[in-house]
This record gives structure tokens, C-alpha cells and sequence, in this order.
């Protein structure tokens, strides 16, 4: 891979997977440029810079960042608690981005919060990081503190009067911690349950304080967005969104992995150019353009812009952008069985549709992949990916995650549904399990 | 609960984990906000979390045993029964099985002689299932300890395993 431009690919321009930059060689490397003239800037012009660069959160709902950053009320952080808080979870299958960015260049996404506690006039932040990213946590604590040393954090910051401090949260590990009302609740010392909203987290987040939650990956696109501002930043973009995008893929690649891009590059460049296409012998026949919880598109969307429009055009959404391949060896129902006994078993067991009917789904798919399945059971699966799917039936979108590639796998797998039915096996060697197989 | 017998697991919360709990409390706005965070600090001390554990954490956070044990239990990374000095966990999520995690698995079970979920008799190796470690890249993944590895196949696991197991003889 050729060397990052920090003019192109702002993101890992600065990412070292050996050893992080230090503050004084981030600082060589142009870092702190954001954060400086965000300190000359009003909180609500950071706020308008942001809105304007047409940044969209990227880990997975794509609302823009800077007019989520205008709900919090506007109290100075000594007359209100608030707080800013990054979402560095990423349990989605499939979803392998943020690691990069925490083992690589942990002080992009710390000034990406310093920027935003003072757009949103908040002195608190938290990092909260899955429990077994061992090597990121480690690297993300060093950050912190050598930030902390160098004056980047703490009082009093670079005697500009800002104050602004990080504490770094390692997760108990469950998938609905990065639902963010369910973060909140776990940063609180509970289970992880979601929430109902309203109040939004901007307006009554973590212990009732006006909170912010952002991606790892939006709050490293803000130091580059303050240092370059937005004509910059909406130039490096394919599309009307502004910036780039950690894209990848995984499943039959020749060369699985993740690239930084601008927003709106295709799936086709991104797999044959970047990926190395498919691995011999194999053709892409479907894929999930953004993580588990997205609607298959079939491999005729191939060409499909990764933008935050297209893929929803289509039918599925763009999520995190880091699309699974299935193969056209790989039995689908056997993929979707995988999936739907991993939402099955990371439901929090909060709302009663997902607690229950998850597991049911599990059930329904196992049966046929094990060539027992009737008719009737394809029609209990319509049924219900009908009840569980639809927003609003459950408190979070777990639920409706869960359901998408199930229903999208209904129709685009039709044939191989009814296959399994008819022969009554699974007729793929890739698919069932090694013991089954023999 | 767990009922395993070990004198360690039933003694006292050494005074510098309790001290570092009162800290980090006092730092959160509720006491409890620290809980998840202090369980991982008992874990990493003794491996797991025992009832005379939790029950004292409870106390200095100003919980009820239940209730912390109500968190204990909710999270994958919390154990509260003994785990095997190496705990092995086996991505199960959708691109490592794309690319042949049930074979690595069936493979990692026959070499260790325990099935998923289980610790080896001679308490070196418990093999759990994870969620998706981020290392979709390098499917199938799995992560030993603190220890990536990916991609893991088949062939792989004996060399890997024994390795470990020498590491751990020699630190023994």
C-alpha cells in the first residue's frame, strides 16, 4: 500500500499500527492544527463549521454531526454537566474499522473530542472501547495521558482557559453497549438496556447530563475538518456527504482488509481494486454493504455507490461500509442462520420481540438448513420478519437490525429456501457445520 | 452462582483493590458508575469473580450484591465461575465463518479434548465464543489471553497451542 496523503486520506494519513505518534511528533505531523482554531472560534461556529462540511456519523445511522451537536443546550460546561462520549464498541460482525484507528492514531480521535467539548461547551469525556481490543485500550490509555502531560488535556489547555479532560472506559463486552442510550446505561454502571426516547442523549444523556455520543470514526474526522475547513473537506468526497470513508471488505476477497476512500466510492472499485476482487475459484453472488445488521444486495448492485443514499436506494443502508461477501459457495441459509443466532443471543432481552422472537427465527433456519423444513416454516419466517422488523416495536434498532438480512435473504434466496425444502438437505459443502457435513 | 472452593477466591478484597475502588467511585458521579470497571479489575487480579468478591466490590460501591451481580452477569468479558489460566476466545460471527471458522473450531475442540464453553482438565485452556473481534480481515480470528491471531486454520492450531502451553510452562 502506498504511503497516506493527509490531503486525500485524512483519517489514516497519520495512522502508525507499530507505534502511535507522541503529542510533539503529532504536532510535527500537523496535528492540534483543529483543535487550535477551534480555541479561536465561538462554540457555535465549530458547531456551523461542522454542519456545513456535511460530516454524517459513521457508525451506522449517518445523521449529520454538527446539527446533532446544535440539540445540546448551550450552558457553559462550569454552569451545566455535560458530557462527550466516543463509541468505540464495534462488535457489528463484519465491522473492523475503529480498531485501526485507536491502535494507530488514538490523539486524531482525542482532539476530535476536544474540538466537540468545546463546540458543545462540555469539559467531560469519555472513551468508551470494547474489552477485548487489549492492544487499543492500552494505546488509547498511553494517549491520554501523555496528552495530559503535554497540556493537550486537563486545565487550563495550552493556557487557552478551556478545560477538557478524557477517561477511557473498557466495556464488559455485549453488542447492544454500542446502541447509544444502552452505552449511556452501561457507562451508569447498569445493564445495558436501552432506552426509550425522547429525551435524546443531547438533551438527557449519561446520569441526565446533555451527553454526545459519536463514532470513533466521525470524531477522527473533526481535527482534519477544523485544521482544513469544509471546502477542503467536501472536495475529497464522490458525493453531497463531505469526506471520506474507511471502507473494506470481508468474506472470499483476495486481499480482505480496510481503505480509507472518498465517500461514494463504488463497491466494484473497492473490491477489485482495492481488495484484490474475489478469491479464485469463487463469484460474488451477495453481499451486506455495511456490517450484519444490513438488507442483502445482490452481487447485480455490485457497482453500487458506498454513499449514504445509494445502498438505501436499493434497499439496504450503508451502516459502517465495510461490506461482507457471500460467496457463491457458501450456502445462504447457512449465513444467515450464523447471523441470526448472533442477534438471537446478543438481544439484551429488553423488549419481548426480540427476546423471543430472535430465538424463534434461529430455530426456524436451523430446521431447514437441516434439510426438516416445510413450507410452513418459510412462511412463519415472512411472518416473522414481519412482526419483529418494523421500527418502533422495540426500544432500540437491534431488533430491525436482526431482521433486515433476513428479510432481503427471503426473497433474494428464494430458490435456495425451496431447494432445501424440496431435497430436504443443504446441497452447498460450505454451509453446515464440519460434524454435519461428514 | 458458582461453588467452587478456592481459598483466594473466598478471602478478603486486598486493600489496594478496595483503595483503588473508593478512587474511581469518587470519581463518578454515582459510586455505581464504577462497577463494571472494578469487576474487571477483580477479574484480572484472580481470574474470576467469586461471590465473597462480588459481595464485597457490592459493598464498597454502595450496591447490593444482587444487583452488581445482576451487571456480572449481563456482560461477555465477566466471568463468574473459574476460567483456565488461558482463556481462548473463538470469533463465531459471520466473516470468520465465512471463511471456515467450524473447521479451526472442530480442530481447536479435538486438540484441547473440551467442547465449547469448557476449561481442560489440567486447567490451562477455557474455549468460549466470541463476538466478531474486529479481525474480520484475518478470519477466522480468535484471541488467546490478550494474544490476535487470525487467520487461523486448521493446520495452525496444534503449533499455536503448544506454543502457548510451553509459554506457560516456562513462566511457571
Amino acid at each position: 500500500m502506498t504511503t497516506p496523503n493527509p490531503e486525500k486520506q485524512p483519517l489514516t494519513a497519520l495512522v502508525n499500527r507499530e507505534a502511535p505518534l507522541d503529542p510533539a511528533q503529532y504536532e510535527a505531523r500537523g496535528g492540534w492544527r483543529g483543535i487550535r482554531r477551534a480555541l479561536t472560534m465561538s462554540p457555535d461556529e465549530v458547531i456551523e463549521e461542522v454542519k456545513n462540511s456535511k460530516l454524517r456519523g459513521r457508525g451506522g445511522a449517518g445523521f449529520n454531526t454538527g446539527l446533532k451537536w446544535s440539540f445540546v443546550p448551550k450552558e457553559p460546561a462550569k454552569d451545566r454537566l455535560k458530557y462527550v462520549v466516543a463509541n468505540g464498541d464495534e462488535m457489528e460482525p463484519g465491522t473492523f474499522k475503529d480498531r485501526i484507528l485507536v491502535e494507530g492514531n488514538p490523539l486524531q480521535l482525542i482532539e476530535g473530542m476536544m474540538i466537540t467539548g468545546h463546540a458543545i461547551q462540555a469539559d467531560h469525556g469519555i472513551i468508551f472501547l470494547r474489552g477485548e481490543y487489549h492492544l487499543g485500550l492500552e494505546r488509547l490509555q498511553k494517549a491520554v495521558i501523555q496528552a495530559r502531560e503535554a497540556g493537550w488535556l486537563g486545565k487550563n489547555i495550552q493556557g487557552s482557559g478551556f478545560d477538557f479532560d478524557i477517561h477511557v472506559h473498557p466495556s464488559g463486552g455485549r453488542y447492544i453497549c454500542g446502541e447509544e442510550t444502552a452505552l449511556i446505561t452501561a457507562l451508569e454502571g447498569r445493564r445495558a438496556n436501552p432506552r426509550s426516547k425522547p429525551p435524546f442523549p443531547q438533551v438527557g444523556g449519561l446520569w441526565g447530563a446533555p451527553t454526545v455520543v459519536n463514532n470513533i470514526e466521525t470524531f477522527s474526522n473533526v481535527p482534519p475538518i477544523l485544521a482544513n475547513g469544509n471546502d477542503w473537506y467536501l472536495g475529497l468526497s464522490n458525493c453531497e456527504d463531505g469526506g471520506t470513508k474507511l471502507y473494506g471488505v470481508s468474506g472470499r476477497a483476495k486481499n480482505p482488509g480496510v481503505f480509507e476512500l472518498p465517500l461514494g466510492t463504488s463497491l466494484g472499485v473497492i473490491l477489485n481494486e482495492y481488495a484484490g476482487g474475489m478469491q479464485d475459484g469463487y463469484k460474488l453472488r451477495a453481499f451486506l454493504p455495511g456490517g450484519a445488521s444490513t438488507a442483502f444486495l445482490g452481487a447485480e448492485h455490485e457497482n453500487i455507490l458506498m454513499d449514504y443514499p445509494s445502498p438505501e436506494k436499493a434497499g439496504s443502508r450503508l451502516g459502517t461500509g465495510l461490506a461482507i461477501l457471500l460467496d457463491d459457495r457458501t450456502c445462504p441459509i447457512g449465513m444467515l442462520k450464523n447471523l441470526e443466532h448472533f442477534f438471537a443471543q446478543e438481544s439484551c432481552g429488553w423488549c419481548t420481540p426480540c427476546r423471543d422472537g430472535l430465538p424463534w427465527v434461529e430455530r426456524l433456519l436451523n430446521v431447514i438448513e437441516d434439510g426438516k423444513g416445510t413450507q410452513e416454516d418459510i412462511d412463519r419466517l415472512h411472518d416473522a420478519a414481519r412482526m419483529i422488523g418494523p421500527m418502533g416495536r422495540t426500544f432500540c434498532a437491534h431488533a430491525p437490525g436482526a431482521i433486515a438480512p433476513l428479510s432481503s435473504g427471503l426473497t433474494l434466496f428464494a430458490e435456495d429456501f425451496q431447494r432445501h425444502i424440496r431435497q430436504q438437505r443443504c446441497t452447498f459443502s460450505q454451509g453446515r457445520s464440519a460434524e454435519q457435513a461428514a | 452462582m458458582s461453588t467452587a472452593d478456592n481459598t483466594a477466591q473466598n478471602a478478603e478484597l486486598p486493600s489496594d483493590l478496595v483503595q483503588t475502588f473508593r478512587d474511581m467511585a469518587a470519581h463518578e458521579h454515582h459510586a455505581r458508575g464504577a462497577s463494571i470497571e472494578a469487576l474487571r479489575l477483580v477479574q484480572e487480579r484472580f481470574g474470576w469473580i467469586s461471590d465473597a468478591h462480588l459481595a464485597q466490590t457490592a459493598q464498597v460501591l454502595g450496591m447490593t450484591p444482587a444487583d452488581l451481580d445482576g451487571i456480572a452477569t449481563y456482560f461477555n468479558l465477566l466471568f463468574r465461575k473459574p476460567v483456565g489460566k488461558n482463556v481462548i476466545m473463538l470469533c463465531d460471527s459471520v466473516s470468520c465463518w465465512l471463511m471456515g471458522q467450524e473447521q479451526t473450531r472442530d480442530r481447536l475442540c479435538k486438540k484441547l479434548q473440551i467442547k465449547m464453553g469448557e476449561t481442560t482438565s489440567d486447567g490451562e485452556f477455557t474455549l468460549l465464543p466470541i463476538v466478531c473481534l474486529g479481525h474480520c480481515d484475518h478470519a477466522p480470528a480468535m484471541l488467546i489471553g490478550k494474544e490476535l491471531y487470525g487467520p487461523v486454520r486448521p493446520e495452525d492450531i496444534d503449533a499455536i497451542i503448544d506454543d502457548v502451553r510451553s509459554k506457560n510452562h516456562d513462566h511457571a
